[in-house]
């Protein structure tokens, strides 16, 4: 499904940075991963060359058997739109649409009707606990609602991938544990694989497998590593 | 607190928005500079001006008193003896003035006959300096002229002194001499009638003035200009003691109609008061760029507030107290207004001075033409639009900064691109101003100027942008949600969040506004000018001969009727009578004229009256003697004929572009019988069919004897040289209309940055979700246009209402020049296409940093 082969990832500019180096890791269809590691050493950036919004300077990104570096931008962009889904620590809910409209947004940019009360849309928010929230303003929720329109926008375009960054970062530790249920159970029952990237060792004890990022690289871990 | 630490908050607070908004902020500091430097020049033009009649006025009137001053053609020259010998008068000089024309000169050169006996003891510019540098005149017993040329006294010879009683001397100005460019000896020749006078420069008159005038004994002046037995002015200096004010007030009980007394001084007032209306509305566009100025300060630093929220909440986390985060933002202001002052200030001496350079101080006197002035610099003045710059730049970012201190520092730490506080409900308030507008626009001049009318367009513009908010709200829901995804957005989030634009909108709106307005009153009044011109120039050829000095006798006037070709002749005497001596003096047109069939000749507003039976006989007011006289149709006007006053029914009244100071139409058989005054120097000549204009006017140059003694113009030629002058004198507005269209583009492209930056996290999401680049632009485009849309559609409606007060009470009240409505829906419409489009383009190109990789990493941004 993912493949990471060789990768390597610097930011240049008056204080160049190097990432990481060398990078492999592979994630099978409907696996579901976390990978961790200390503030900066990249995980977002891991995230996003995964994505095709970060170049990379050596190396291959293979997803669902396209090598993604090949892609020019509208196909990157188009690539990303209907296979991956994403999820942020900070939201990113829209505050000028409702919740079915924030919802309904993959589908709208896929072309595939972009009503609020579409049927995926409908389906997709009861499968969050929002049932009846669909008319709900942004402003109106809660950081632990606000997360779940994110997770059903995610996958409400049904995506190969979700690519998850702190989505527990600004929730208090019991929504936050209803929120990591909440996104394995919704990934692992579309089928999608997921990628997990975070600090919480409760969020990456969710996952199937878990990597450690560090300076030199990723390395297997397990939940009892992460303490 | 120390001065580093304040220097440091200093930084902390205005330093982002210096560095994001280095070009916009130039931009309103240019827009303050160019409010000050119009400003600026207008006052030192305008002073410089005044100065100069002032200075030209008192040195032609000398140490006189009063002057007693009549008609154009003058008055009887027998109240000269009755003057001098009243009882509170100490000396009388009599003066006839004429503009004489004179060979090869296009302008008229203004001559004073005096009794240069009588003209030394009060007026010593008069006093001709002969050859041999002898005052003419100095034998006088006392005078001024004693006193400043004591040591040209005894020097005089007898041919010297009777040189200046000569037929043929002429003692031009020493500015008079240099425009002519003649030295002592030289010959002059000057048009009388249409023959030729042949002068004699003798020697110079004046000491150093600087006015361009000419002194010749008055009876030479009388006798060469056809002006025997007429005065135009006598000066009386009156006996020691004798109250100036009380003697005003007798004298003018002894004068005859049309005769009036007054203190020098009153000529520069009536003179300065002709051109005062124009310089008002100049300084009321300064004032109106000052304010485009502050709108664009309140644009970028209400923007730059917007988007430093988070900053600006951190350091009154850190203990900055609300009111120094004010003072720290209008403080910057105020250091843009002081910097935008200095640039005008330096940009309006500049202007000023290229203007007298080019155009001279003249404000119609006729005096000053070609004197070079350099403007003098005052420094309260200086200060004066110093202050106002930066007042203009305060204002404009009171609100922003106001705005800065009320956020709640919390909320604003962590919502940093959250929408700024939502518009106060201005609507009541904004109807109620625009109301007060209303109201405003249907009140009378004060003290002749449209202060109301003024009043008006600022309630009516203001009142306009209070109700901004309001407006793009209804427009904004009655629009159908677009399917596509840019369009759904854009519209969503300019219906969520009308907050952030209302400054936007209000600077677009502001422009617009006073773009249109300027545009169809430009427009207006070009068209209205047009169609006069079609109204006043129904002949084939005019004829005219252009100054007091040139005239067409009854010989003349009969010759050019048969010459050739000319199936029909209308001749006409144009000359100036006093209705008010406060006020110059309105022109007289006596013509030949069917008072059955006036609206042939005059472009009548209304009907025209036959009198009833046994009333007076008619004639007809131009629109300014109706406003000023407060006279209309039916009522009866007294005119100053002939020494006597002689009562006409106002049958009509009529629209005139050409003599802002108002003119009377009489038919020229009454004004001949009434004066005697058959001359003429102006006629209209219709063609027969097969006659050519050219063959006609070469004719009458031939009988004229020179083409330049007779000028003969198609109304095709007046009518290009009249629409060439009007572009020219407005053409200061079409630059206005331009900087204003500038000025709504920088203000979208300031807002648009700004949010660029404040919803870069958007962005980024929408980034990540797979939204394109060209589609994120889209959306941004489609707002920028969708705001421009809204902006120009109220503009247009703001602007057509204050065009509405331009034309019908500013103007109206100022030069007293009625005009119908012309909208120039095309101009209109290409121009609100390409804001437009300049605006979708603005947009575009400011959404750049919205497709950029720095918004797709903002999605980890967070507080």
């Amino acid at each position: 499904m993912v493949e990471l082969r060789g990768v390597a990832k610097s930011f240049r500019g008056p204080a160049p940075r190097r990432i990481f180096d060398d990078l492999s890791l592979t994630i099978a269809p409907g696996e579901y991963v976390a990978v961790v590691g200390a503030s900066g050493v990249g995980k977002s950036t891991l995230l996003n060359v995964i994505a095709g919004l970060e170049p990379v300077d050596a190396g291959q990104v293979i997803v669902d058997g396209v090598d993604c570096a090949k892609l020019g931008d509208e196909a990157k962009t188009a690539f990303r739109r209907t296979r991956m889904g994403f999820v942020f620590q900070a939201f990113h809910v829209l505050p000028y649409l409702s919740v079915a409209q924030n919802v309904a947004l993959p589908l709208a940019l896929q072309g595939r009707g972009a009503s609020a009360d579409d049927p995926r849309v409908t389906a997709m928010l009861r499968a969050v606990g929002l049932d009846g929230r669909d008319a709900s303003e942004p402003r109106e929720l809660s950081g632990g609602e606000l997360q779940r329109v994110a997770i059903a926008r995610a996958l409400v375009h049904q995506p190969m991938l979700v690519l998850a960054d702190e989505p527990t970062g600004n929730l208090d530790p019991k929504t936050a544990r209803q929120v990591i249920a909440l996104l394995r159970d919704t990934v692992k029952k579309s089928g999608a694989a997921g990628l997990l990237a975070t600090h919480s060792r409760v969020a990456a004890a969710s996952a199937d497998r878990i990597y450690r990022l560090t300076a030199d690289g990723l390395q297997a871990s397990s939940p009892t590593d992460f303490e | 607190m120390t001065l580093s630490a304040r220097l440091a908050v200093a930084r902390a607070v205005t330093g982002g928005m210096r560095s994001t908004l280095r070009g916009r902020t130039l931009v309103a500091i240019m827009a303050i500079a160019f409010g000050v430097a119009l400003g600026y020049a207008i006052e030192l033009i305008n002073r410089s001006a005044v100065g100069e009649l002032t200075a030209g006025l008192a040195l032609l009137s000398g140490d006189a008193d009063l002057d007693v001053r009549g008609p154009r053609a003058g008055f009887d020259e027998m109240l000269y003896p009755a003057l001098a010998r009243d009882r509170d008068v100490a000396v009388a000089s009599p003066v006839v003035e004429v503009d004489v024309k004179l060979r090869d000169r296009d302008e008229p050169l203004a001559v004073l006959g005096v009794d240069v006996f009588r003209a030394a003891a009060i007026n010593p510019a008069l006093v001709a300096m002969s050859a041999a540098g002898s005052p003419q005149g100095a034998n006088a017993p006392s005078g001024a002229a004693q006193r400043r040329q004591p040591q040209a006294l005894g020097d005089h010879t007898a041919e010297a002194r009777l040189d200046t009683l000569r037929s043929d001397a002429l003692f031009p100005s020493a500015a008079a001499a240099q425009w002519l460019g003649v030295a002592i000896g030289d010959r002059v020749v000057a048009q009388a009638g249409l023959r030729d006078v042949t002068l004699r420069v003798a020697g110079h008159a004046g000491a150093n003035g600087g006015a361009r005038y000419a002194v010749m004994d008055i009876g030479a002046v009388q006798d060469h200009f056809d002006r025997r037995g007429r005065l135009t002015r006598i000066d009386v200096r009156l006996r020691p003691g004798v109250d100036i004010a009380t003697a005003e007030r007798r004298l003018q009980a002894l004068l005859p109609p049309g005769v009036q007394v007054a203190r020098p001084a009153a000529s520069v007032d009536a003179t300065a008061r002709f051109s005062r209306a124009y310089r008002v509305n100049l300084d009321v566009l300064a004032l109106v760029a000052l304010f485009t100025g502050a709108m664009l300060v309140y644009a970028t630093q209400t923007l730059a507030v917007t988007r430093r929220r988070p900053q600006f909440a951190l350091l009154r986390t850190l203990g900055l107290s609300r009111r120094r985060l004010v003072l720290w933002v209008v403080g910057e202001a105020a250091l843009f207004g002081a910097m935008g002052a200095v640039i005008g200030l330096a940009a309006g001496y500049a202007i000023a001075w290229v203007a007298l350079l080019k155009f001279g101080p003249d404000l119609g006197a006729g005096f000053f033409r070609g004197r070079t002035i350099v403007p003098s610099i005052e420094p309260l003045s200086l200060l004066l639009f110093a202050a106002l710059g930066m007042a203009a730049s305060v204002f404009g970012s009171a609100m922003p900064a106001l705005e800065a201190a009320r956020a709640a520092p919390a909320a604003a730490l962590k919502a940093a691109d959250a929408d700024v506080a939502a518009p106060a409900h201005t609507t009541p308030i904004a109807w109620a101003v625009i109301a007060a507008g209303v109201v405003a626009a249907f009140l009378p001049p004060v003290a002749d100027l449209p202060i109301f009318g003024y009043l008006a367009i600022a309630l009516i513009l203001v009142g306009g942008i209070l109700a901004i908010p309001a407006v793009a709200q209804a427009a904004l829901r009655a629009l159908r949600s677009p399917r596509s995804v840019p369009g759904l957005l854009a519209l969503a989030h300019l219906r969520a969040t009308p907050g952030r634009f209302t400054a936007t909108l209000a600077a677009i709106v502001a422009s617009v506004a006073l773009m249109v307005a300027m545009a169809i009153m430009v427009a207006s009044f070009r068209q209205s000018l047009d169609d006069w011109l079609s109204v006043m120039l129904p002949a084939d050829l005019y004829l005219r001969t252009g100054s007091d000095s040139a005239w067409l006798s009854t010989d003349d006037q009969r010759a050019i009727a048969q010459v050739p070709g000319v199936a029909r002749a209308e001749f006409m005497r144009a000359t100036s009578v006093s209705l008010d001596p406060t006020r110059p003096r309105v022109v007289l047109l006596a013509r030949d004229i069917d008072p059955q069939h006036v609206a042939n000749r005059l472009a009548l507003v209304g009907s025209s009256q036959t009198p009833a039976p046994g009333a007076p006989p008619p004639a007809w007011i131009s629109e300014a003697v109706a406003d000023r006289q407060s006279l209309s149709p039916g009522r009866t006007l007294t005119l100053p004929l002939a020494g006597r006053n002689v009562a006409f029914t106002v049958a009509g009244v009529w629209r005139d572009y050409a003599r802002q100071q108002g003119a009377i139409v009489i038919e020229r058989a009454r004004y001949r019988a009434l004066t005697g005054d058959d001359a003429v120097n102006e006629a209209a000549l219709w063609l027969a069919p097969s006659a050519s204009a050219g063959n006609v006017r070469a004719e009458i140059a031939s009988y004229a004897g020179d083409s330049t003694r007779i000028r003969a113009e198609t109304p095709g030629a007046l009518r290009r040289i009249s629409l060439a002058t009007f572009d020219r004198t407005f053409a200061v507005t079409y630059a206005l209309e331009a900087a204003a269209v500038v000025i709504g583009l920088v203000g979208l492209s300031a807002a648009l940055v700004a949010q660029t930056l404040a919803r870069s996290r958007e962005f980024g999401m929408l980034r990540h979700v797979g939204m394109a680049r060209r589609q994120i632009g889209a959306m941004l485009a489609l707002e920028g246009a969708t705001l421009a849309a809204i902006g120009v559609a109220a503009g247009l409606l703001l602007g057509f209402a204050i065009s509405l007060v331009l034309i019908h009470v500013v103007n109206r009240q100022s030069f007293h020049w009625g005009m119908d409505l012309h909208v120039p829906w095309l101009l209109l419409a290409s121009l609100s296409c390409a804001l437009l489009v300049l605006a979708t383009l603005t947009a575009r190109i400011s959404a750049r940093g919205a497709t950029s990789i720095d918004a797709v990493r903002a999605v980890r941004e967070d507080w």
